[in-house]
């Protein structure tokens, strides 16, 4: 599945998808950007609140298929801008990040 | 790749916003020089947090990466406040991030581990008051 394909299916707000066609391999669930560099694998869906420029250059590096933005989270100024410059997919939902988690892990 | 490169960047010390840049790029260039992914990976990680170490914990400081056919090397060196206790550092879960840091998701104590897991070799040197060097290498 691409990420374009999940944010449809998942009914998520696109905020930034400058590589719709990347493939989703899997997902990760966390706010703690370490615990994200040592745990996410390359090509999972990030699930997370944090909205800061900093996701940007984490996914970028852990190489995450998108970062998906939980519990309405918007991203922070300037942040959207910035995903689309690098080329990271940023899309988000206004659930809670368990309930999100579940629906991607039906779609996986 | 016959020769061996060489890549400088200094960090800033009080710009969390655009922290980890150095650690993007470098990223970007080992792409370019076609090393495999899962070695991109595990070097920029683990730059990624000895960098924002840098930002967060000793106020900037400079990043050298060397890149050879068969092997890379990166050297993190600030004059920040020294690590009074290595084993205690390096213990997962262990941080003195100040909560201003914590909310922007630093602070879970996991930075210097995952360099360690993410790396072949590493290696701490510091002296409190002066700074700290961090060396690391991964094997292609
Ligand atoms: N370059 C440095 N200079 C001074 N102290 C450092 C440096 N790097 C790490 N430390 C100390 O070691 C502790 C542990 O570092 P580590 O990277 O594991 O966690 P953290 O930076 O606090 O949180 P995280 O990396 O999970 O966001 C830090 O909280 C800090 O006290
Ligand atoms: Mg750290």
């Amino acid at each position: 599945m691409t990420v374009s394909e999940l944010g449809e299916q998942l009914s998520l707000t696109a905020y930034a998808l400058p590589d719709g066609a990347r493939k989703v391999t899997g997902g990760y669930t966390g706010d703690l950007l370490s615990w994200v560099m040592g745990r996410a694998q390359e090509g999972d869906a990030w699930i997370t609140i944090m909205s800061n420029s900093n996701i940007v250059a984490v996914a970028t590096l852990a190489d995450v298929s998108c970062i998906l933005l939980a519990e309405g989270a918007a991203p922070d100024k300037g942040v959207a801008e910035l995903a689309a410059e690098k080329g990271v997919n940023l899309l988000g939902a206004s659930e809670p990040a368990f309930s999100l988690g579940a629906r991607l892990n039906k779609l996986l | 790749m016959a020769e061996s490169l060489k890549f400088h960047f200094d960090v800033d010390g009080d710009n969390f916003t655009s922290a980890g840049a150095a650690s993007v790029e470098v990223k970007r260039k080992l792409r370019q020089l076609g090393f495999p992914a899962e070695v991109i990976r595990r070097v920029s990680i683990a730059m990624y947090e000895g960098e924002i170490n840098m930002v967060v914990h000793a106020r900037g400081g400079v990043a050298d990466v060397y890149v050879e056919p068969n092997c890379i090397t990166i050297v993190l060196a600030d004059q920040g406040p020294g690590i009074p206790d290595i084993d205690l550092a390096m213990q997962e879960g262990y941080s003195t991030a100040p909560d201003n840091i914590r909310a922007l998701g630093f602070g879970a104590g996991m930075g210097l581990p995952n360099m360690k897991r993410y790396t072949d070799e590493m290696k701490i040197d510091t002296v409190l008051k002066k700074g700290t060097t961090v060396t690391m290498k991964v094997y292609i």
